[in-house]
């Protein structure tokens, strides 16, 4: 590979804080890696973990959720209740051979604009340092495989069914 | 899904925000790379997509190109989304069938490397391409203001807000947390740069707050619970019992002569130079004039034992040793927050002496060593009994350091300059004002410094380093010396003085986080409340109808604060005179078909929104109490929860096509 | 508590005092102390600048030797304790030193991670075991006994790790707690002089007496101190000092005076090892010693 590798990473913002914050950091012209799309939602609390499994799958090198500072989710309790979710999430993404560092939960406040710029850059570099996920074409491969493996059953099925017969 | 499929013609609009965009990302080649995309009507690039000809181009292409959808890939939502909405609208189309891209804020603005920067702006523009096909019409839900107001604290901000409102025939409560209404601005002896006197200028404002008949004064009071949403507040006061009927109490004072005790106790308003009783009245003017008991310190109410001579001697029978603590309720549509500053505890910066050196104060403790009814009536007699010869006044002492706060505290130069002026005034003492940069920017202000430098007092540019008592030669004996780089002579000075002056800084007040969370609003990294926005919304929070004025927001002086509280009562005029707020019709629905009755979402929602229908077996979700968060939306197993706005399936779709990118 | 306890080359010379008295105190409030392994020199402030790569390297292998056993690392010399935590900063804060560190360890045979946490006998004393502990221990309160409490310029300068950088209040209460009255001393934290006492004596013992008169000023009895050369400083060179009066001041470790305090024999203490004798002002005050 002659290019370099450069992470492709999908977060989830909620609106009130950590979208804001990202405003924040356009603002004051803080520079920081363009790997990163933001997705918005009213809160951390409406981010279903099929959002991050579905964007890994999608070729997601990365996943990175950004919410309230517990305490301060604007709709009182979104932000725990994401919380919740992330810890069973970060066990099952790590049982499916997904690096811990994939996948990242930060609570970033509103006046928190360097901190966008830290965690993204900080970020980037962790996965830039552990490789490409490449899910979508791990897929297709496990789908030859399977379709190869099927092939081969039913092949010694038919193989057998003759014999018998 | 068996009616008939429409035709989707979006329209796309990339806005170059002059350079701002432009000069960063390749707005024509993302234009180009749209025209490519499904669905794909009309591609465009405009120098000023916000201007009006950029809004016209969008409602006259919806209606010469019949389009049905509009994304605008510009700024962030947060600033113009309405603004497109409203374009959209103007072209006849439903407002919500528009997507908008931040190519500002989250592409241009903060990545330096062109192509990524284009190839970025077309992944999102590509997302809400494809996301704005699964957009539905919807309604703005209304929600009607109630046209009572809260303001909480009653210091200059508070007061002059609450007059406003009330002058304009709204209904307001102003709560105190102190026993008297006036906050810091009571203390102060004059004010620059006119020298008017602070008092004279105040307690005229302060009676009115009192006699006005649209005004609920609740001083020695707390906000405890705030329930509901713009329009709509349910607030919870705190009344701190005072020991006093408030109605009976005529501020006699008979009680205070007559209390057991001696004037041992601190006291508060004059910064401790003076003691006062256990029974007291913060100062002449306190409005209201109601005395107080603290009961921290009062015999009777500590052990129970004691004559209660107080009791016996008021004519009136106000005090009540039996008060105990209320609570009230109170519905309001608006709120203000109003709650001043908290000065720098000059004991964090131990090398100036303050607590160490008796002669050594804080810029308040001469706000109340020069006023004529402080503790020594004008006198500037010191600590030890003294009068200074010489005074040294240390500017920013606790500002514009990394060791402590990092920002300006924008009024300490302008009363540092005051407190020269009136030093001198009293004492006829030499001053000597330390100063890092004079700052004096403000009407009259510059003229004033101006003034000061032909009064005689000598200005010596430098951090001050230290301040001793230790005497490195006869003629620093017995003296405070100042021992500080004399920036602009170029050499380390030691100035030895009799009495030093801190003009320490201005902090967020020490309960800032929780006033924050009480009413849902947010804090800079400082602690200061934070503004919607820092220039076109300062007085907005990110709460709908919920205002900050004064010193809560940043350091500020009196004018300043002043014309805060008038834009924050402005606010609270428009929202109360429209009526009623449009509300983002972001909230939940259950879709009867699929909900399977798990009842998973019941317990997750914060403002008890969902409720179970035992007939139907399913979940429902009262419209009125959704704030529209989502978090239902997540759990449900069987994706029976749709979030306006914020459906599955374009969620989905977002995800899917920011990586569709090869 | 246990600590890997760094004499440095001070506290096996010159304070000597200091060594004894702080072993008997430390036995005496149940910390054990085990001395580090093969230590070598800190390298001092002299090295750094010389070659800081070097300098930073010979402070490590310290380090390196007390994080392969665990315990917290105790430097009661001012010195040796502002090189370490210097060290252990740069290792941290600028990755190439922290490379160059690390490969120049491991040519030598050792590694370090960077996890030994450098403490002061001072601050584990008063912040972790406590002074109520302290009083509790107290059988002979330093009544009447007035201490003007020196810290020097290294123990709290750069870093201030456990009091404020100007103005530390940690020795007072500790003196305080042993029953002694501590006198207000605006210099607690100015220059004794350092090296230059050596080196350019004209200027180093200047400092000194100023540190000297200024104590006896403000009425103290004795200087106690936590740093060798400090001790070393004010205590060698009174009869060199020029000043407008003649002043004899005795100078003390603050480990000593906690000695005394807990009753413990002189002999533990080293009371004997000062050049401006310390017993007569003891008498005087009364001083109970065991």
């Amino acid at each position: 590979m002659s290019e370099q590798f450069e992470p492709r990473i999908v977060a989830f913002f909620c609106t009130w804080c950590t979208y804001t914050a990202a405003d924040l950091a356009g603002v004051s012209r803080l520079k920081y890696a363009p790997n990163i799309r933001v997705i918005r939602v009213m809160c951390s609390g409406r981010i279903d973990p099929q959002f991050i499994l579905e964007a890994f799958a999608h070729g997601a090198d990365g996943v990175l959720i950004g919410g309230c500072h517990p305490g301060d989710c604007h709709y009182i309790e979104g932000n725990y209740k994401c919380l919740r979710r992330a810890h069973l999430l970060k066990r099952v993404v790590q049982d499916m051979g997904i690096e811990k560092e994939r996948f990242r939960l930060e609570w970033i406040s509103a006046a928190e604009g360097d901190r966008v710029k830290t965690v993204v850059n900080d970020m980037v570099a962790q996965i830039k340092a552990i490789g490409p996920l490449r899910l979508p074409s791990r897929f297709k491969q496990w789908d030859a495989e399977m379709r190869e493996l099927e092939a081969t059953v039913n092949h010694t099925e038919e193989m057998t069914h003759a014999s018998q017969a | 899904m068996t009616e008939k499929k429409e035709e989707i013609r979006t329209g796309f609009y990339i806005c170059h925000c002059g350079h701002n965009i432009g000069s960063v990302v390749d707005c024509p080649a993302v234009v180009e790379y749209v025209k490519g995309l499904p669905g794909i009507a009309v591609s465009r690039d405009y120098k000023y997509m916000c201007s009006d000809p950029g809004q016209e181009l969008i409602a006259q292409d919806i209606r010469e190109q019949k389009l049905n959808r509009i994304v605008v890939a510009s700024c962030s939502p947060l600033l113009h989304e309405e603004t497109f909405r409203k374009a959209t609208s103007m072209g006849g189309l439903n407002p919500f069938y528009f997507q908008m891209v931040n190519i500002r804020e989250h592409d241009s603005w903060v990545h330096t490397d062109k192509n990524a920067a284009t190839e970025k702006a077309m992944d999102m523009a590509r997302a809400a391409v494809a996301r704005v096909r699964f957009h539905r019409a919807l309604e703005k839900k209304k929600a009607p203001i109630h046209p009572d107001v809260l303001i909480v604290g009653a210091g200059i901000a508070g007061i002059h807000a609450a007059l406003t409102l009330a002058n304009a025939g709204k209904k307001v409560y102003l709560v105190e947390r102190e026993p008297t209404i006036g906050g810091h601005m009571a203390m102060f002896d004059k004010t620059f740069p006119t020298l008017d006197c602070a008092a004279c200028i105040l307690t005229p404002k302060m009676s009115s707050v009192k006699n006005h008949p649209n005004i609920t004064m609740w001083t020695y009071s707390e906000v405890t619970s705030v329930d509901g949403y713009v329009g709509n507040f349910t607030i919870k006061v705190r009344h701190k019992p005072r020991y006093i009927i408030e109605d009976l109490c005529v501020g006699c004072m008979a009680c205070i002569d007559a209390c057991v005790f001696k004037q041992k106790f601190e006291d508060e308003f004059n910064q401790g130079l003076s003691k006062r009783k256990p029974v007291y009245i913060p100062f002449p003017q306190a409005t209201p004039q109601v005395v107080v008991i603290d009961p921290e310190q009062c015999l009777k109410l500590k052990t129970g034992k004691c004559k209660e001579s107080c009791a016996e001697a008021c004519d009136r029978k106000a005090i009540d040793f039996n008060q105990k603590e209320t609570i009230e309720e109170i519905k309001v549509g608006t709120v203000i927050i109003s709650t001043g500053f908290k000065s720098f505890d000059a004991k964090k910066l131990p090398q100036y002496g303050w607590g160490i050196y008796p002669n050594v104060y804080t810029a308040l403790e001469i706000e109340r060593l020069v006023n004529a009814s402080g503790p020594t009536g004008g006198d500037v007699v010191m600590r030890d009994g003294k009068h200074p010869k010489r005074i040294g006044i240390i500017h920013c002492v606790g500002s514009r350091d990394e060791s402590t706060n990092k920002w300006c505290s924008r009024v300490c130069c302008m009363y540092s300059l005051k407190l020269a002026h009136l030093l001198h005034e009293h004492s006829e003492a030499e001053i000597y004002n330390f100063y890092i940069d004079m700052r004096t920017p403000g009407k009259s202000y510059e003229e004033f410094y101006d003034r000061l430098l032909k009064e005689g007092v000598n200005f010596v540019r430098g951090r001050v380093a230290e301040i001793t008592d230790w005497a490195m030669n006869k003629d620093e004996e017995d003296h405070l010396v100042i021992r500080v780089e004399d920036t602009l002579a170029g050499f380390v000075r030691r100035i030895p003085v009799d009495m030093v002056v801190l003009a320490t800084g201005l902090e967020a007040r020490e309960d800032a986080q929780d006033v924050r969370r009480l009413f849902n609003i947010g804090c800079g990294g400082e602690g200061f409340f934070m503004e919607r926005h820092p220039k076109l919304a300062p007085v907005d929070t990110f709460t709908e109808g919920i205002f900050i004025a004064g010193a809560c927001q940043g350091p500020k002086d009196i004018p300043d604060t002043v014309a805060q509280a008038g834009a924050a009562a402005a606010q609270c005029l428009a929202l109360i005179d429209a009526g009623a707020i449009e509300l983002e019709p972001n909230t939940a629905f259950i879709d009867e078909q699929s909900c399977s009755g798990c009842k998973s979402c019941i317990s997750l929602c914060p403002y008890t929104a969902i409720t179970f229908d035992a007939v139907k077996k399913k979940a429902v979700i009262n419209e009125a109490l959704c704030k529209g968060c989502g978090t239902c939306v997540g759990a449900c197993p069987s994706s029976s929860i749709i979030q306006n706005l914020y459906e599955d399936d374009q969620i989905f779709t977002e995800i899917e096509e920011v990586l569709a990118h090869v | 508590m246990k600590f890997s306890y760094f004499p440095g080359c001070s506290l096996k010379g010159m304070g000597g005092a200091y060594e004894t008295s702080l072993i008997a105190v430390m036995e005496a409030l149940s910390v054990q102390l085990e001395e580090l392994d093969d230590w070598n020199c800190c390298g001092a402030t002299a090295y750094m600048s010389v070659d800081e790569s070097k300098a930073f390297t010979l402070a490590a292998r310290n380090l390196a030797i007390a994080e392969k056993k665990t315990d917290d690392l105790l430097a009661p010399c001012a010195a040796c304790f502002l090189v370490l935590q210097k060290t252990q900063k740069y290792i941290k804060d600028y990755p190439e030193v922290g490379r160059v560190v690390r490969e120049s360890l491991r040519a030598g045979g050792y590694d370090y991670a960077g996890s030994t946490r450098i403490r002061h006998p001072l601050d584990v004393i008063v912040n972790d075991i406590g002074l109520d502990t302290i009083k509790k221990t107290v059988k002979h309160p330093l009544k009447g006994l007035k201490i003007a409490p020196y810290y020097g310029c290294q123990v709290v300068r750069p870093y201030a790790t456990f009091d404020h950088q100007d103005y530390p209040v940690t020795m007072d209460n500790l003196l305080k707690a042993l029953g002694a009255d501590v006198v207000h001393y605006p210099l607690k934290t100015k220059c004794c002089g350092g090296s230059l006492t050596g080196t350019l004596p004209e200027v180093g013992a200047r400092l000194s007496n100023i540190l000297i008169r200024e104590a006896k000023r403000q009425g103290a009895d004795l200087i106690t101190t936590l740093c060798p050369l400090c001790f070393f400083n004010l205590d060698s060179y009174q009869d060199k000092m020029e000043g407008p009066e003649k002043i004899t001041m005795p100078i003390t470790y603050f480990t000593q005076l906690m000695g005394l305090a807990f009753g413990m024999p002189s002999s533990k203490l080293g009371l004997k090892r000062h050049i401006i004798p310390i017993l007569p002002i003891l008498k005087e005050r009364q001083v109970a010693i065991a």
